[in-house]
C-alpha cells in the first residue's frame, strides 16, 4: 500500500506536477480576466504560443531572459487586444475570434522562426530563467524540492494567484470587472466604462497568458518548438472552468490537471496507457460543465457584445 | 424552381471575396517582411494550385477533407450550433475507417469501402451526439464540450494506433488497410481519389437536406430563431441532437477520406487541422454547400500552392496559415458590417 | 412651495412615433408627483430624458430654477436625481452593498473598503426605513427587497429627486404596502419623488398630485386628493374614435376551450397568472382587457403550449391539452397569434411563402414522401394567401423581414385563420400595424367568428376589444377582475376596472368639468 503511495506522490512526481502545473496557472488567470469581464477567450493557446516565442526571441537577442519576459507580455497583450477590437468593436464572434487567433498565432510563430533563425522545428537554445532554492523550505524530507526548488516563474505563478484574488475581489477594479461580466448595463447606468474595462481585462489577459507561454520557451525549457503549448492553452481554460472562474479554483485545477500530466510519464512505466490519464482533465471539465460537481456557471454576459443605446 | 434575382443577396455573395482579397493583401505584408515580392509569390501560389493538370490535382486533393469538415461545420452553424470539435469526429471516424480496413479481410471492394465509410460516418456522428445531447438536454455550451471531446478523441486514437491497432513497424501508426478497403486513385500519380466524388454529392445532399427537406427546415429554422420555432410545433431539443449527429458524420467521412484514401493507415495524429480549417471554409462558404465547395477548392489551392512557394520563393509556407487566419478575421468582423447594412434596409 | 423641477416643452422622436410631444411638468420640492398613463403614452421616455438615459429633440430642463443640460445618466446624477429602474440594475452574484456602491466606491488605497460600505448602506437603511441585509447577495433576495436595494443605490449618491419607473409592477400587494411607508419615510426626509405607474389605485394613496399623460401629450395634472378613479380614468384612456366591425350578433354555440384555475410563473419564477377561470364558446369572441403586464403575456403563452403551467387544467373540445406539445395543440385545432410577431411568430430570414407553412410544414400537402418538401404546394399555398389576406408586396419569396409591420402581421394572420381551427388565440394582434390592416384584421376575427370559430382576443387596445368582442373580461394583477357581456361594458367601466378599481366601486357619473391645471 505504502509502495502505491509512494509511487503515486514521490517527490518527482509531485515536483513534476508543480512544473507541469505552472503555465496552465499563468494561462487560466488569464483566461480568467478575460471571461469576468464578460469576453470568451479561447484563443489563450495562441497567446501562449505568441508569448512563448517572443520570450525566445527577445532573449536570443538581448541575452537577458528577464526582458524576454517583458517581451512575453507585451507581445501577449497585443494579441489579446487584436481580439478585443474584433470583438468589442466589432462585434465579431468571440469563438470565432479566439479561433483565428490560435490560427494566426500558429503560423506566425514557425512563420517567424523561419525568417530569423532559418530553422522549422526547433530554435537554437537561448538564456534560460533559473530555478532557486528557498534554504529552509527545500530541506523538508519529501515535499522539500516539491515547494523548495522550483523555477523562479513557479513562485510568480502562485504569488499571482493570490494577486489576482485580492484584484479580482478586494480592489475597487475587480468589483467593476466583476459587475461588466454579469450585467454591463447595470455597470453603465452607474457610471462604469464597460469598454473601457473590457479592453484593460483583455490586455491583462494576454499578459498572463504570454507569460504561460514564456515560461515554457524560457523558464521550462531553453528554446521554442513549433506547437510547443501543444494544447495547453485548452487545458487552462478547462481549468479556469473546474475552478469556477476563481484564481484560487483554477490553480487547485491546474495542480490537478499538472498533476495527471505529471502522472501519466510515471504511469507509462508501469503499463497504464498514458493516454487515459492525458484525457482525465478534459473529461473532467466535461463532468463539471453538465453540473455534476456543483454549477459551474460563466458570467452571465459572458459572450455578449454590449451596446450602449 | 424560378430564381428569382430579387431575393439573391448580393452582399452575402460580394463580402466573403473581398475579405480574401483584404486577406491577400494584408499577407503581402508578411511577404514583404520575408524578403520577397508580393506579386512573384502569390504568382507561384496561383500557377502552383490552378497552373498545371498536376497542380489542380493537388488543389482538389487538399480541398477534398476540407469540404467534408466545411460541411460539418456548416451543417451545424446552420442549426446555431458551434462544433469546433470537427478535428475529434474526424479521427473518430478515421478511427473507424482503419479498424473496418484492417478487421474484414474478405470483403469485395464495393462492400468493404460503404462499410467503412459508414462505420466513419456512424462513429463521428456519436461522437458529436454527446455535446449535442448535453446542450439540448442540460442546456451546456458546445463549444467547450466539442473542443474537450476533441483532446479525448486524440488521446483515445493515440492509445489504439500505439496500442492494440499498431502495425508493428517503427513509427506511431497502423499497419496500411487491406487492398479491397482503399478507394481508387483518379487522376495518378496524384492522391485524388474517389473521394472527392463522395464529397461533391455529400455537399449536394446537405444541400437537399438543408433546403428541400423538412428537417432542413426545422435545423435552419431552429438556427434562425428558436423561440418561432418552438412555436411552430418543431422539437428544438430533437433537432439540435441531429444536427450535432449530421455534423459529426461529415467530420467523421473527411477521416475516412483521409484512411482509405490518402494515407491508407491512421498514422498518430495524422490531420493537419482539418476540423479547424473547416470552421474557416465554413465561416468564408457562408454554411451553404456550395459555397463552402469554393472555399474548400481556394482553401486546397493555398495549401497546395504553399508547398510549392515555399520550395522556389523566401517565404515560408506557414505564410498560407497567416492568410487564413486572416480570411477568418475579415470574415467575422465583415459579418458586422453586412448585419448594419442589413438593419438599415429593414427600418 | 419651491418649484424643484421643471421641464418646458419636452419633445422627442422615434422612427415613426413622436413619444413626447412638448410635455411641459413642473415638480415640486418635498412632494410625491405621480405620472399616469396607458403603454405608450411616453411617461418611460419622459423620465429617461430627465435622468440623461435619452437626449430630447426639443425642450428644456430646469433644476432648482437653473436650465440644465442633461446628457447622461452621470449628470443626473451630480444633479441629485436618481432613478430606479422597472428592470433592476442589479448584479445578481453581488452583494446588496456592492451594488449600492459601485461605480462610486467607498476606497482604501484600491481596496474596496467594505465595512465602511456595510456601514453607509446600513445607515441609509435606518434612515429612510429601507430594510434590507447588506451582506445578501442580489440573487437570494426578494424581489421588494432588490427594489429597496435600487432605492439605496439612488440615496447613497444624494439623490434628492428620486424618479421610480412602474415600481409596483413586479410586487405583492404586501410589498406596494411596504413601498407606500418607503415613499412616505423618504417624503419625510426631504426627498422629492416622481412616480411612473399606470395603476390609478396607487395614485390615488400615494401621491400629492399626479400628471396624466396619453399618447405623448399632458392631458393635465391635478391634484390628488381633489380627483378620484373615474376622473383619472377618463384622462388616461380618453375617448378615441372607435373602430366598430360591422357584424351581426354572435350565436354561440357549447365550450370549445375551458381553463380551470389556472396558474403561470414566469422565467424568474413570480406567479403571473393566479388561478383564473375562463371559457370559451364556439362563435363567439371572448375579448380580454388589460394594461400589459397583468398576466396577459403569460395565459396565452401558456394556452399555446410555449410555457409551461404550474397549476391548473386546460380543456379544448373537452380534451385535457394541459400537458400537449404546441405542436399537438396544433393539431388539435389551436391557431395561435402571438403578440410578439418578430420573436415568437415568424422567421424574419425566412421568405414569406415559408413563414406561411410554419406549423404546418411537415403535413401534406407541403410535404411529399414524408420528408420532402414540396415546393410547389407550399408557394401556391403562398400565392393564394397574399392575395387573399392583401400581403404586400405580393412576392412570396421575399424575405419576411422585408415587410412592413402590419404585413408582417398578415403573414401571421393568414397562417393561422386559414387552418380552420377550433380555437384562435390572438396576442395583441394589430400591435404596430398600419389603420387599413387593422381594419382587415378585425374583419378577418369577426369572419373567424361567424364561422364557428372560438376566438380568444387578448388585447391592451380597447377600442378593439368593444368593437370585435361578444364578451369582455378584464385582468388585472393576473386574476379576472370582472366579466360582462359587451353590451354591458363601456370604455370608462372598462379603463376604471383595467386600472384596477373593483367593478362594484364604479359609478356612472359624468363629469363634465373643465381639466384643472394646478
Amino acid at each position: 500500500m505504502m509502495d502505491v503511495f509512494a509511487f503515486l506522490f514521490s517527490t518527482t512526481v509531485l515536483a513534476a506536477a508543480v512544473r507541469m502545473a505552472t503555465p496552465l496557472i499563468f494561462a487560466s488567470l488569464g483566461g480568467l480576466f478575460s471571461e469576468r469581464a464578460g469576453i470568451i477567450n479561447i484563443a489563450l493557446e495562441g497567446i501562449m504560443l505568441t508569448g512563448a516565442f517572443s520570450a525566445m526571441l527577445v532573449t536570443s537577442f538581448v541575452g537577458n531572459p528577464w526582458v524576454g519576459l517583458v517581451g512575453a507580455v507585451i507581445t501577449g497583450a497585443m494579441m489579446a487586444l487584436i481580439h478585443a477590437v474584433v470583438c468589442i468593436r466589432y462585434h465579431a464572434n468571440h469563438v470565432v475570434s479566439g479561433t483565428a487567433i490560435n490560427i494566426f498565432a500558429g503560423g506566425l510563430t514557425v512563420f517567424l522562426l523561419r525568417l530569423v533563425f532559418n530553422v522549422a522545428g526547433t530554435s537554437p537554445a537561448v538564456a534560460r530563467i533559473p530555478a532557486v532554492r528557498l534554504p529552509l523550505v527545500a530541506d523538508i524530507p519529501w515535499i522539500g524540492p516539491v515547494l523548495g526548488q522550483q523555477n523562479i516563474m513557479v513562485y510568480v505563478a502562485v504569488a499571482l494567484v493570490f494577486v489576482s484574488w485580492f484584484v479580482l475581489f478586494k480592489t475597487v477594479w475587480g468589483l467593476r470587472l466583476r459587475s461588466v461580466g454579469e450585467h454591463p448595463k447595470a455597470a453603465d447606468t452607474v457610471g462604469v466604462n464597460v469598454f473601457v474595462m473590457r479592453y484593460t481585462a483583455l490586455a491583462l489577459s494576454g499578459a498572463l497568458a504570454g507569460l504561460g507561454g514564456a515560461y515554457l520557451s524560457i523558464a521550462h525549457l531553453s528554446r521554442f518548438g513549433d506547437q510547443m503549448t501543444a494544447g495547453r492553452g485548452f487545458i487552462a481554460l478547462a481549468a479556469m472552468i473546474f475552478g469556477k472562474w476563481n484564481p484560487i479554483g483554477a490553480m487547485g485545477a491546474a495542480l490537478f490537471f499538472g498533476y495527471a500530466d505529471a502522472l501519466q510519464m510515471r504511469l507509462q512505466e508501469v503499463g497504464i496507457p498514458s493516454q487515459f490519464v492525458s484525457m482525465l482533465p478534459y473529461v473532467l471539465t466535461m463532468v463539471a460543465l453538465a453540473g455534476f460537481i456543483g454549477r459551474a456557471t460563466p458570467p452571465k454576459a459572458l459572450g455578449k457584445p454590449y451596446t450602449k443605446e | 424552381m424560378k430564381f428569382d434575382f430579387k431575393t439573391l443577396d448580393y452582399t452575402a455573395i460580394a463580402a466573403p471575396f473581398i475579405s480574401v482579397v483584404l486577406a491577400l493583401l494584408v499577407g503581402s505584408l508578411f511577404i514583404l517582411l520575408a524578403g520577397s515580392n508580393p506579386w512573384e509569390a502569390y504568382r507561384v501560389l496561383f500557377t502552383e494550385s490552378f497552373g498545371s493538370m498536376d497542380a489542380f490535382a493537388l488543389t482538389l486533393q487538399r480541398a477534398t477533407p476540407l469540404v467534408f469538415t466545411g460541411l460539418a461545420v456548416a451543417f451545424a452553424f446552420r442549426c446555431g450550433l458551434f462544433n469546433i470539435g470537427a478535428e475529434g469526429q474526424l479521427y473518430m471516424g478515421g478511427l473507424a475507417a482503419v479498424w473496418v480496413g484492417l478487421t474484414f479481410t474478405t470483403l469485395p471492394s464495393y462492400i468493404h469501402i460503404p462499410f467503412a465509410i459508414l462505420a466513419a460516418a456512424v462513429l463521428g456522428g456519436l461522437w458529436a451526439a454527446i455535446p449535442g445531447i448535453l446542450k439540448a438536454k442540460l442546456g451546456v455550451h458546445e463549444v467547450i464540450n466539442t473542443i474537450m471531446l476533441n483532446f479525448i478523441a486524440f488521446y483515445l486514437t493515440d492509445f489504439f494506433v500505439i496500442g492494440p491497432l499498431h502495425g508493428g513497424r517503427a513509427g506511431p501508426e497502423t499497419a496500411r488497410i487491406v487492398e479491397s478497403a482503399r478507394l481508387t486513385r483518379l487522376m495518378p500519380p496524384s492522391r485524388v481519389t474517389t473521394a472527392l466524388y463522395i464529397a461533391l454529392i455529400a455537399a449536394v445532399v446537405v444541400y437537399i437536406i438543408l433546403f428541400r427537406t423538412k428537417l432542413g427546415y426545422e435545423i435552419r429554422a431552429v438556427g434562425l430563431n428558436a423561440a418561432a420555432a418552438q412555436y411552430g410545433g418543431i422539437n428544438v431539443a430533437k433537432n439540435i441532437v441531429l444536427a450535432m449527429m449530421i455534423s459529426g458524420g461529415l467530420a467523421g467521412l473527411a477521416g475516412a477520406e483521409q484512411i482509405l484514401g490518402l494515407h491508407t493507415r491512421f498514422i498518430q495524429r495524422f490531420s493537419p487541422d482539418l476540423g479547424f480549417m473547416g470552421i474557416a471554409v465554413a465561416l468564408l462558404g457562408r454554411s451553404h454547400p456550395f459555397g463552402v465547395i469554393l472555399a474548400a477548392i481556394l482553401f486546397g489551392a493555398l495549401n497546395a500552392g504553399g508547398a510549392a512557394m515555399d520550395r522556389l520563393t523566401d517565404v515560408p509556407r506557414e505564410l498560407i496559415v497567416i492568410i487564413q487566419a486572416l480570411i477568418i478575421f475579415f470574415v467575422a468582423a465583415d459579418q458586422l458590417v453586412r448585419r448594419f447594412l442589413k438593419r438599415r434596409r429593414a427600418a | 412651495m419651491n418649484q424643484i423641477l421643471e421641464l418646458k416643452n419636452i419633445t422627442k422622436r422615434f422612427p415613426g412615433v413622436v413619444a413626447n410631444d412638448r410635455i411641459s411638468l413642473d415638480v415640486a420640492e418635498g412632494e410625491i408627483h405621480a405620472l399616469v398613463g396607458e403603454n405608450g403614452s411616453g411617461k418611460s421616455t419622459l423620465m429617461n430624458i430627465l435622468y440623461g438615459l435619452y437626449e430630447g429633440d426639443e425642450g428644456e430642463i430646469y433644476v432648482r430654477g437653473e436650465k440644465r443640460e442633461i446628457s447622461e445618466p452621470r449628470d443626473a446624477i451630480n444633479l441629485r436625481i436618481g432613478m430606479v429602474f422597472q428592470h433592476f440594475m442589479l448584479v445578481e452574484t453581488l452583494t446588496v452593498a456592492e451594488n449600492v456602491i459601485l461605480g462610486s466606491e467607498i476606497r482604501q488605497g484600491v481596496r474596496v473598503n467594505y465595512r465602511r460600505a456595510v456601514q453607509e448602506v446600513e445607515r441609509l437603511s435606518q434612515e429612510y426605513g429601507l430594510r434590507v441585509d447588506p451582506h445578501a447577495k442580489i440573487a437570494d433576495i426578494s424581489v421588494g427587497q432588490q427594489q429597496r436595494v435600487e432605492i439605496l443605490k439612488a440615496l447613497y449618491r444624494g439623490a434628492e429627486i428620486l424618479i421610480l419607473d412602474e415600481p409596483t409592477a413586479v410586487l405583492t400587494p404586501q410589498e406596494v404596502e411596504e413601498l407606500v411607508r418607503v415613499m412616505a419615510n423618504l417624503k419625510a426626509q426631504g426627498t422629492t419623488i416622481i412616480f411612473i405607474t399606470h395603476k390609478i389605485k396607487e395614485v390615488l394613496v400615494a401621491s400629492d398630485r399626479v400628471t396624466v399623460l396619453r399618447r405623448g401629450k399632458k392631458v393635465g395634472t391635478k391634484v390628488t386628493a381633489k380627483t378620484n378613479e373615474p376622473e383619472l380614468a377618463e384622462m388616461m384612456v380618453g375617448r378615441s374614435v372607435l373602430l366598430r366591425v360591422e357584424k351581426t350578433p354572435a350565436e354561440p354555440q357549447s365550450a370549445v376551450f375551458a381553463a380551470e384555475n389556472l396558474a403561470v410563473e414566469d422565467e424568474r419564477g413570480s406567479l403571473r397568472v393566479k388561478g383564473i377561470g375562463l371559457e370559451v364558446r364556439a362563435g363567439e369572441v371572448l375579448g380580454i382587457a388589460g394594461v400589459e403586464g397583468n398576466g396577459q403575456s403569460q395565459l396565452v403563452e401558456a394556452i399555446a403550449g410555449l410555457m409551461p403551467v404550474k397549476q391548473g387544467r386546460l380543456f379544448l373540445n373537452g380534451q385535457d391539452i394541459t400537458r400537449a406539445t404546441p405542436l399537438q395543440r396544433k393539431r388539435k385545432g389551436l391557431g395561435y397569434v402571438p403578440e410578439d410577431r418578430q420573436r415568437r411568430g415568424l422567421i424574419l430570414e425566412y421568405t414569406v411563402a415559408d413563414n406561411l407553412v410554419l406549423g404546418l410544414h411537415g403535413e401534406p400537402p407541403f410535404v411529399r414522401y414524408r420528408f420532402l418538401r414540396h415546393d410547389r404546394a407550399i408557394q401556391r399555398n403562398a400565392e393564394e394567401l397574399v392575395e387573399s389576406y392583401d400581403i404586400r408586396p405580393p412576392q412570396p419569396n421575399y424575405l419576411a423581414q422585408s415587410l412592413s409591420g402590419g404585413n408582417q402581421q398578415k403573414v401571421v394572420v393568414a397562417r393561422e385563420f386559414t387552418r380552420t381551427p377550433k380555437l384562435l388565440v390572438c396576442a395583441q394582434p394589430t400591435r404596430g400595424v398600419d389603420v387599413g390592416a387593422i381594419e382587415f384584421i378585425h374583419q378577418q376575427i369577426i369572419a373567424q367568428r361567424d364561422r364557428g370559430v372560438a376566438v380568444l382576443l387578448v388585447s391592451a387596445e380597447l377600442d378593439e376589444i368593444l368593437s370585435l368582442s361578444d364578451r369582455i373580461a378584464v385582468m388585472y394583477n393576473g386574476e379576472i377582475a370582472a366579466a360582462m357581456e359587451a353590451r354591458d361594458a363601456t370604455e370608462k367601466k372598462l379603463g376604471f376596472i383595467m386600472l384596477g378599481g373593483r367593478p362594484e366601486d364604479f359609478r356612472e357619473e359624468r363629469e363634465e368639468g373643465v381639466l384643472d391645471e394646478v
